[in-house]
């Protein structure tokens, strides 16, 4: 989906420290430009080889998004693994030739501290320290893990201000998005990526924070996707979200903006509690602002809640607590609002997940 | 009112009689603040730079592991970074890049590049993070980041080439982005590690590392731990180490001039003693007629320690001016390193500090006031009415020293200079000069009464006249003898010490680099040397009889040095001294150990002896090596070991060579081989040189790192330009040589007197006494005989 594609380039910018990055001036002097693969509709996923990393797309992600609960309080917490071929030094012998990048982002989103506990990691792969296997899922910085074991994930996240230790256990089958894995992103037929979610995963585990360790349970989402695609330059920011529904459900939609707000492109799923798959394209998905929150710090307008109509669902999207902007200024010059959210309809809640709101605070440059 | 308005002209009076005394006084102490100030100053800046520097490049790092300058295994990052209390690990490769095209100014020839995993360092060392305008230039094999000051110095702006040597060839970067949390004077450059790796033919190897260690955790313990986990020749130590290491470098140097800072004080205040002992004598009427008047004993001798701290005041708030200034030229053309060539790359800012200002204010008005002392107290304690009567002026000076306690301040000077250096530096060898100073002060007045009183009296007149009056004031006369002795003989003994070094080190270059024409790429940088491909071609020129290779590679022997450097030349095992300058015995080499020569540094502070059998980190492993000889070495300061090329590439597995020393066919004519070695060498990345103009280029860089010495020599001498103790200079100066230098650097020098410039200078002092003496005489006996016997009434 294009909301990864939108948070793996701030991680790409953190290389590039203090200064955002400009558009390319002149010629550029690498031996080759790199070919990247273009994913092609048709492509039959295969697994477990399609859970491990695909290092000749530009980029890929896993994405792992969760609501956990600890003596009736909930959580909300995020793990999200990125890989990055920058097409540099691709000719170099060096171990350290950086032709593999690894990024990490953790927040645990508690309604008792009212804003996020994060933290990031990034580092090009290599030495056994960082790395992104191809067999299956199992990709690391340091000690900030993601693994498939069997049949389930293992994530470990130490970082100094929290630890996340968690396994995630499938209880239902794959869910491919777009056509078969194959998923459009904009008007363009190369705008596009692969893309399979593992929606109501099983979570059980611990989170550790400055409060104490709690021994928790909850339900979680993947996504896994990869692709060579670049961001049509008319591209504001998007919007994305996920639900677990209550009753064994799975919603999935996007929209991409336009820099006057419009909608560029849409598209989404829904997978019934029986399995029944519905795939949702540009016309079946429309997100409409409810409520704005403004952020303290940057001052940005998010649209927090949301009236979300994908497909036949039509639900109201309502925030977790309202800041749940990750502001990583200081360090990538990126903001944006990634949080956890409830899917209500006719007044009751039908499902937990989260949303995605990026270029709300500035367009994020490539 | 009245007596303060007597008082005044009492005072000033004699001050302005005896001008050209008061001048050399306030020089004199003027001298002494500015040189201790200057030092303070410049070391002041030199170690903010220094600090700053340490602190860029290792940020918040807890520990940084250092091993063989070329790079030690690259393994060693993830053994170390994956250990549990290590929470980041920060791989470099540091290298001091020759760039090329850059002309023969020999500090325009290199930049210390810095290759970093951008993504590590910038957990442990923030001030390396790079502007960069183009997304991803950081990761980019040909971007490279210049600090402000490294941008400014070469001229260079964001998108222009930079083009660095390596082996012989050339490797052109681009400059991507400035550095800006580099220091304001700080040289450097950063790259990505993998494109250092590359470019500079390292790949596999990095040479610095930099730990963040767990919070709480206990830095030494891990530290241990984390040591016992590398190869041989890699040491953890906390990065405060690094730096105190690199700053003690220099530490021996600035106490020496801080000494000679102390030495021109103290001839300050022996000029001021010679002053005020004179204008209390020619005042005694005056003085007198001051106690006569009311004036307490206690009130005269405030009157005189007011007056000479006067003269301190005077000369301290002009030596204040004058190492502001020096300090300012030093820093400005030499560098904070006084020209020794220690900080490359590294400029330092000057700030003024009122705090040593004030005590070197204070310092120099002491010295003013302690010279004072004697006198005063002398002129207070006379009698008003003897005073006021003729002939007591000799008093001061009736009271001789006794030989005994100047012989036993000679005794004790002498043996001083046997006695060890104390942390390093050569304590005892200042106190050997300060007691041989005191010692022949003490002696000068007895001798030269015994020498005068054995004189015979000359016929003419004036000469009698003189002799006569020196006979009869032997304290008078000798006092200012003794006063400037200081001064002349440490001027003539620094002179004769940098003679003897410049001669010994010409004399040692011949010895060393017997060659007839040399080849070398080691001028600067790191990155410049000759492949097994070049090494043939230079062999296979016409007109080259034989050609002989140098290789080197700097180690780490000891945590907590700098390290030394491996060297590795054609040896006879049998015959080591044909190319090294060998100083004292040699052992026989041994059948299985490798056999090295070490330096006197290496001696000295590794104290390695010879026939020791000892373990050397060559190649991530030791390697056990028999300590064969020691030699003389000028090049190299913080040491270096000599082993013959065979088992260099043997235990290193390296073939390639920094420089190389070729002989000619006989009747081979020099120009047209070196054109030849021009045609199969790139230009400018290799220097071709004759013997003599490399010996030129030695001596050019020595003089450079004297240059401060020979200022301040020169005014020594001027002030000095009043007595001669030729004979004492040469003792002091063998101090110096054998005992201050080789306690301070390390190096042994043979003692080479300047014959011509001493005798030169002999000869000014002399006129300048005989003609000063008789035309005094002269005075006395011409004209008005009576009123000069008046006078005398």
């Amino acid at each position: 989906m294009t909301h990864r594609v939108r948070v793996t380039l701030p991680c790409l910018m953190l290389a590039c420290c203090l200064v955002p990055a400009l558009p390319a001036h002149g010629a550029d002097r690498e031996p080759a430009p790199v070919i990247y693969p273009v994913a092609q509709p048709g492509r039959a996923l295969g697994f477990p080889r399609d859970h491990g990393a695909h290092p000749d797309y530009r980029t890929e992600w896993w994405y792992v998004t969760g609501w956990v609960e600890h003596e009736g309080i909930e959580r909300g917490f995020q793990i999200t693994f990125f890989r990055s071929r920058p097409g540099v030094q691709e000719d170099n012998e060096s171990a350290f030739a950086p032709k593999q990048l690894l990024f990490a982002h953790a927040a645990i989103a508690d309604p008792q501290r009212g804003r996020l506990l994060h933290d990031q990691r990034a580092a090009r792969e290599g030495f056994g320290l960082a790395y992104a296997r191809t067999a299956t899922t199992d990709v690391a910085i340091d000690n900030w893990k993601l693994v498939r074991t069997g049949d389930g994930y293992h994530a470990n996240i130490v970082s100094e201000d929290f630890i996340l230790d968690l396994r995630l256990t499938p209880t239902q089958p794959l869910l491919l998005q777009g056509h078969d894995g194959f998923s459009r992103k904009g008007r363009l037929p190369h705008q596009a990526s692969y893309y399979y979610s593992l929606p109501q995963l099983r979570v059980d585990g611990s989170v550790r924070t400055g409060d104490g360790t709690a021994a928790v349970k909850g339900t979680a989402w993947l996504d896994h996707e990869w692709s060579s695609e670049i961001l049509p330059a008319d591209a504001q920011g998007w919007d994305w979200v996920s639900v677990n529904l209550a009753d064994g459900g799975a919603l999935m939609a996007f929209r991409m903006r336009s820099v006057g707000g419009g909608t560029l492109w849409a598209g989404g799923s829904v997978r019934d509690r029986l399995g029944k798959l519905a795939v949702l394209g540009p016309e079946d998905v429309v997100f409409e602002p409810q409520r704005i929150w403004r952020s303290p710090r940057t001052g940005a307008d998010y649209p927090v809640s949301m009236r979300l109509r994908a497909g036949r669902h039509d639900l109201v999207i309502e925030p977790l607590m309202d800041d749940q902007e990750l502001d990583s200024s200081a360090s990538t010059g990126i903001v944006y609002w990634e949080g956890a959210v409830r899917a209500r309809s006719g007044g009751k809640t039908i499902g937990n997940g989260y949303l995605e709101l990026t270029g709300y605070a500035g367009r994020p440059e490539m | 009112m009245f007596l303060r308005r007597l008082a005044g002209p009492l005072l000033t009076g004699p001050l302005l009689t005896n001008r050209t005394r008061v001048v050399l006084s306030v020089l004199a102490i003027a001298l002494g603040v500015a040189l201790g100030y200057a030092i303070q100053l410049i070391n002041r800046a030199a170690i903010d730079e220094f600090d700053h520097a340490v602190r860029v490049l290792s940020g918040e790092s807890d520990l940084t592991v250092r091993g063989a300058r070329r790079g030690f295994s690259e393994s060693v990052y993830p053994l170390l970074a994956s250990r549990p209390e290590v929470r980041s690990a920060s791989p470099m490769l540091e290298i001091s890049a020759r760039l090329a095209g850059r002309g023969d100014d020999g500090d325009f020839r290199s930049l210390d590049v810095l290759g970093v995993d951008i993504f590590r360092a910038v957990r442990i060392q923030p001030q390396l993070m790079v502007e960069s305008v183009r997304r991803l230039d950081v990761l980019r094999a040909d971007a490279v980041f210049l600090s402000p000051s490294a941008m400014q110095w070469l001229g260079l702006r964001t998108g222009d080439p930079l083009v660095f040597q390596v082996g012989t060839g050339r490797v052109q970067l681009r400059v991507a982005g400035r550095l800006p949390g580099a220091g304001a004077k700080q040289r450097i450059a950063v790259m990505d590690i993998a494109a250092a790796q590359k470019h500079f033919d390292r790949i596999g190897l990095i040479n610095r590392m930099e730990l963040r260690l767990a919070p709480a955790a206990d830095i030494a313990a891990v530290a241990q731990r984390l040591q016992l986990l590398l190869p041989a020749g890699i040491y953890v130590e906390p990065p405060q180490t690094v730096a105190q290491t690199a700053v003690a470098m220099t530490r021996a140097y600035r106490v020496n001039l801080n000494v000679l800072a102390l030495v021109a004080l103290f001839t300050g205040g022996l000029l001021v003693f010679s002053t005020q002992a004179l204008s209390v004598v020619q005042r005694r009427s005056q003085l007198a007629l001051l106690r006569v008047l009311g004036v307490t004993q206690s009130g005269l001798v405030k009157l005189l320690v007011a007056e000479a701290a006067l003269l301190g005041a005077a000369g301290s708030l002009l030596g204040l001016l004058l190492g502001l200034a020096g300090a300012r030229l030093v820093l400005g053309s030499f560098g904070p390193d006084l020209g020794a060539g220690m900080f490359s790359g590294m400029q330092a800012q000057l700030t003024f500090e009122p705090v040593a200002a004030l005590l070197f204010m204070l310092l120099g008005i002491l010295a003013a006031v302690c010279g004072s002392a004697a006198p005063a107290l002398e002129a207070a304690r006379a009698a008003p009415a003897a005073a006021l009567k003729a002939g007591d002026e000799t008093r001061l000076f009736q009271r001789l020293t006794p030989v005994f306690p100047a012989l036993l301040l000679l005794a004790a000077g002498a043996g001083s200079a046997f006695l060890p250096p104390v942390a390093g530096l050569p304590l005892f060898g200042y106190v050997s000069i300060a007691l041989l100073l005191l010692g022949t002060i003490a002696l000068v007045p007895r001798a030269a009464v015994t020498v005068l009183s054995r004189l015979p009296s000359p016929r003419r007149i004036e000469f009698a006249l003189g002799l006569a009056q020196l006979r009869a004031a032997p304290g008078q006369a000798m006092v200012s003898l003794a006063s400037v002795v200081a001064a002349v003989s440490l001027a003539a003994s620094v002179a004769i010490m940098v003679i003897s070094f410049r001669t010994s080190l010409e004399n040692w270059l011949e010895h060393i680099l017997p060659g007839e024409m040399f080849v070398r790429t080691s001028g600067q940088g790191e990155t410049a040397f000759l492949s097994p491909a070049m090494q043939m071609l230079v062999s296979s020129v016409a007109g080259v009889r034989r050609v002989e290779f140098l290789a080197g590679q700097r180690i780490q022997l000891e945590p907590g040095h700098p390290p030394v450097t491996l060297l590795a030349r054609e040896v006879d095992p049998r015959d080591p001294g044909r190319v090294l300058s060998l100083v004292g015995d040699v052992a026989e080499p041994h059948r299985d150990t490798p056999a090295v020569w070490i330096s006197e540094t290496v001696a000295d502070v590794y104290r390695y002896r010879v026939g020791d059998v000892v373990q050397l980190p060559i190649g991530g492993r030791d390697v056990a090596v028999a300590v064969a000889g020691v030699w003389r070495d000028y090049a190299r300061m913080n040491g270096a070991l000599m082993m013959t090329l065979e088992t260099y590439r043997e235990l290193t597995g390296n073939d390639q060579v920094a420089d190389a020393q070729l002989w000619l066919e006989d009747g081979a004519d020099s120009e047209a081989v070196r054109r030849a070695l021009r045609a199969v060498l790139p230009e400018e990345e290799v220097e071709i040189s004759l013997p003599n103009e490399l010996r030129q280029e030695s001596l050019r860089i020595f003089d450079r790192t004297f240059a401060v010495t020979y200022a301040l020599e020169a005014v020594a001498i001027v002030i000095g330009l009043a007595g001669l103790s030729a004979s004492f200079s040469w003792v002091m100066s063998v101090v110096l040589i054998d005992v201050v230098n080789r306690q301070s650097f390390h190096w042994s020098m043979d003692v080479y007197l300047p014959w011509s410039g001493l005798a030169a200078f002999a000869g000014a002092m002399l006129a300048a006494a005989v003609a000063a003496a008789v035309a005094s005489a002269r005075r006395a006996v011409a004209g008005e005989a009576v009123r000069a016997v008046r006078e005398d009434w």
